[in-house]
């Protein structure tokens, strides 16, 4: 029973990780109808400026906080010298563009901090573990991860559903054309979203770090399932993002708890922990077949 | 309406035919043995490169888990082979009904979503098939497995590297030919027609759905051809084979040839293949050590390509007639 | 009495609060020019995409040609005689207009999945198609590319395409938009011959083809139909000249 509801916390913290990553991926799609490819390229240089900057000052927080600036910065040049280009394109143009910027984003810090990976410490403070229930202890890093992901999901509804530039990315997820003819600056707005996206999804990077190690195309697979995530919920919707990272959260990880267990009933005991990462993916897509099958848009998607 | 051949594209593809055609001679006759080995890479991956231009560049459909139908390929007839069924009669039609059971599989699913959604669907789907054979510990999971090649008893080795070569550009031919006559045939028709404006296709009549559906299928045969090519190149299967990076390259050769070309995606595959062996020296020239790191200069260039050279090279080789 | 063509009873359309269509009664008989007409907003388009199938009622039921066809998907309603030709021109631009005419006809010539043969030597085909072509006055322009046609010469080219496939009804939303004073008598010229072909329901803001076309007209205000019957009727009706004819006969 502890060791179920370790895992469903752990299923919630890679759910509200995923969920960040998605965030900043649902926002560019639902407003700029931007493929971006290269959002996982993000996540990865959250993680190396993280390493580097936490090198620089010898201070967890400080070097994580100095990151997301870096992010968020890293993003508006992105989006000023390339994404900004690929709006009006179609969708094949932004897939090709954006899978160069992977190309180059890994290269780029395979050249810088060569191709060996890091690792992040987890900070002293949080290097031990809380008692979730009297008896059951639960890692505390785990456990902040947790806490910063709910705080930016709060923050992001409430900003979203009560600020002005959250009226405007909800208005845009609709209609773009109708909040460029209300006089808004489109441009500052897009780079705006797109830079948040880019903090987002180095947030998650850098939080990650320590848990899963920082190395080159760290990004990349993750990526996918965050667009899995997106389709789930629906391409523009931060609810539905929320959901969505929350459910694959837990299929992800309780699927690979408990997994080889179930199928080590009838397969051999290699054969089921070689095949129980690979089979709780494949739930995963299976579970995005499945909804799209039934809303073709997503669960909270706009219906055209 | 003058001859095809007479143009200037018509005059280079033909050479460049006409060269893949006796490069098994060449390289012998030049001792450049690893050039042959390339050449046969190329070639398996132009016939990958045109069914992916079936549905993309004529359909309009942005796959990207294509690579999932090259990896279906080559495990079926790898695992065929590793259990003992070597023939080749026997485990090449059964890899390309796999291929095409699942294509029809996930196309029907798939083809009901739009836009984005049908380039992430198609894209998980890969995945999915992805980390299904990385999970398969029997089969080498992520290692990858070394296979036999098929045999065909009697009629030709595969081991013979001329013979290969010759039976993958016999069969680039065909897949061309059979692509040739897709573009201009009824079905084609419909096809491009449901590319250039899918509503009206459907207010005329036709169920687009089950017609792309169809084009999904082939294209995930001819696919699975490639795949198990390339299974039979290397005796060797893994799942990188797969990897959604491949399916992202396959889009780039198609895009880089010039979509909806037909042999758009041979001049595709040879300029990508070209690019990897030698931006790297190019780049070592300008300052040594850089060359190594020469994805950051292809990555760019990807981007310009996208953003200004959207015809490709077919479109740099001068106007082609509807 | 003949069969009505087209039969729509009790359609209600609704977009969250909005009432698109207002339980709406329509039908066209055969042989007949049956206009529909109203304001901007009145729910014309909508309208039209329940009878298409573009957009599915929320209540009440379509039949046409027997057949209850408020479920179909719009394919099938195409395959049964009810084409339709588009208020924002949609042909193929990519193809040439005689390609584009005898994909239309490719449509009704039983199923293509033909892979081998060259559809730009099937004879047959061709030739409906330019036989297509001529009948609207495309004659000479089959080989042009779609692109390059002038706007009226691409209104001429989907009303080619919509009857490539020897429709029933023809659904016509807004032929004439866009059209100067010539255009527009060649297109009301060409509609006039088409009577004995095939019945039509025309959607159009033009007044003066509506009262030269119509055999019937419905007046469409607010997603209700508040008035239908003989062009005459229609003039001389005191809510539709107050609702939409500026309370001026035209």
């Amino acid at each position: 029973m502890d060791y179920l509801l370790i895992q469903v916390l752990n299923g919630v913290q890679l759910g509200l990780l995923m969920f960040l990553l998605a965030a900043g991926l649902t926002l560019t799609f639902g407003i700029m109808d931007l493929v971006n490819l290269a959002h996982g390229s993000l996540y990865m240089m959250g993680a190396y400026f993280a390493w580097t900057l936490i090198g620089w000052t010898d201070s967890f927080v400080l070097g994580t906080l100095l990151a997301l600036p870096a992010c968020f910065l890293l993003g508006v040049i992105v989006e000023v010298t390339v994404a900004r280009r690929l709006y009006a394109r179609d969708h094949l143009e932004q897939v090709l563009a954006t899978f160069g910027l992977i190309l180059f984003f890994n290269e780029l810090v395979r050249a810088v901090w060569g191709p060996d990976g890091k690792s992040i410490a987890v900070p002293a403070f949080l290097n031990r573990t809380v008692n979730i229930l009297p008896g059951v202890p639960y890692p505390a890093y785990r456990f902040a991860l947790i806490a910063v992901g709910l705080v930016v999901a709060v923050v992001l509804a409430w900003l979203v559903a009560r600020t002005r530039l959250g009226m405007l990315i909800r208005a845009g997820a609709s209609n773009r054309r109708m909040i460029a003819a209300l006089g808004v600056n489109i441009e500052l707005l897009f780079s705006l979203v797109f830079g948040l996206g880019a903090v987002f999804a180095g947030l998650a990077g850098l939080m990650a770090a320590p848990i899963a190690s920082v190395k080159i195309g760290m990004g990349d697979d993750i990526l996918i399932v965050a667009f899995v995530i997106i389709v789930i919920g629906g391409i523009g919707s931060i609810k539905g993002a929320f959901v969505a990272a929350m459910v694959v959260g837990q299929i992800d990880i309780v699927g690979r708890a408990f997994l080889p267990d179930f199928l080590k009933t009838f397969m051999g005991a290699a054969s089921a922990s070689a095949a129980a990462p690979a089979i709780s993916q494949v739930l995963i897509y299976l579970v995005m077949a499945a909804v799209l099958v039934w809303r073709p848009t997503g669960l909270f998607g706009q219906r055209s | 309406m003058p001859a095809p051949w007479r143009t200037p594209r018509g005059i280079i593809t033909v050479l460049l035919l006409l060269l893949l055609a006796v490069l098994p001679l060449l390289t012998q006759a030049f001792d450049q043995r690893y050039l042959l080995s390339v050449g046969t890479r190329i070639v398996i991956w132009s016939i990958a490169a045109v069914s992916l231009n079936m549905i993309l560049g004529y359909g309009g459909l942005v796959s990207f888990g294509h690579a999932a139908f090259l990896g279906i390929g080559g495990y079926a007839v790898g695992i065929l082979s590793a259990e003992g069924y070597e023939s080749g009669w026997m485990q090449w039609p059964v890899a390309i009904v796999v291929a095409v059971a699942w294509a029809t599989l996930i196309g029907a699913l798939s083809l009901r979503t739009r836009g984005v959604y049908f380039i992430m669907i198609t894209l998980a789907f890969a995945q999915l098939v992805y980390y299904l054979s990385s999970g398969l510990a029997a089969y080498g999971g992520d290692d990858g497995l070394n296979i036999s090649r098929s045999r065909f008893p009697g009629l030709i080795e595969l081991r013979d590297k001329a013979a290969f070569y010759w039976l993958c550009f016999a069969l680039l031919c065909a897949t061309l030919w059979f692509c040739s006559r897709l573009v201009h045939s009824r079905f084609g028709h419909v096809l491009r027609g449901a590319r250039s404006n899918e509503l009206r296709m459907m207010a005329l009549g036709f169920p687009v759905f089950r017609y792309r559906l169809a084009a999904f299928a082939i294209a995930g045969g001819f696919a699975a051809l490639a795949g198990i090519l390339l299974a039979n190149d290397g005796a060797y299967i893994s799942p990188a084979m797969m990897s959604w990076v491949k399916s992202g390259d396959l889009i780039v050769i198609v895009v880089l040839g010039g979509i909806g070309a037909l042999f758009g995606p041979l001049y595709g595959t040879i300029a990508f293949f070209a690019v990897e062996e030698f931006l790297p020296p190019l780049l070592d020239l300008l300052h040594r050590g850089w060359g190594e790191y020469w994805q950051i200069v292809f990555g760019p260039l990807l981007v310009i390509i996208a953003l200004y050279a959207r015809g490709g090279i077919d479109s740099l080789l001068g106007r082609r007639h509807a | 009495m003949p069969e009505p063509l087209l039969q729509a009873q009790a359609l209600v359309k609704r977009f969250g609060g909005l009432i698109a269509t207002d339980n709406v009664a329509l039908d066209v008989m055969p042989r007949e020019i049956h206009a529909l007409i109203g304001p901007n907003g009145a729910g014309k388009t909508t309208l039209v995409g329940q009878l298409t199938g573009n957009l599915r009622p929320d209540f009440g039921t379509i039949r046409f040609a027997g057949r209850d066809v408020t479920r179909l998907p719009i394919d099938a309603r195409v395959r049964l005689g009810l084409a339709r030709s588009f208020q924002i021109t949609s042909v193929l631009r990519d193809f040439t207009a005689l390609d584009n005419v005898a994909l239309a006809v490719q449509a009704h010539d039983g199923h293509s999945f033909r892979f081998l043969a060259d559809v730009r030597r099937d004879r047959g085909l061709r030739d409906r198609a330019q036989e297509g072509l001529e009948a609207v006055g495309l004659g000479r322009r089959g080989e042009t590319l779609a692109s390059a046609l002038s706007h009226g010469e691409q209104r001429q080219l989907e009303i080619a395409m919509a009857l490539a496939g020897e429709p029933k009804l023809l659904l016509l939303d807004e032929p004439m938009a866009g059209m100067g004073v010539e255009e527009s008598q060649r297109m009301v010229e060409l509609l006039r011959g088409l009577k004995q072909r095939c019945g039509m329901l025309l959607i159009e803001h033009d007044m003066d083809a509506v009262f030269a076309l119509a055999d019937r007209i419905t007046v469409l205000v607010y997603g209700r139909a508040i008035a239908s019957g003989s062009p005459d009727e229609i003039r001389n009706n005191a809510a539709v000249r107050q609702a939409y004819l500026g309370g001026e006969a035209p």
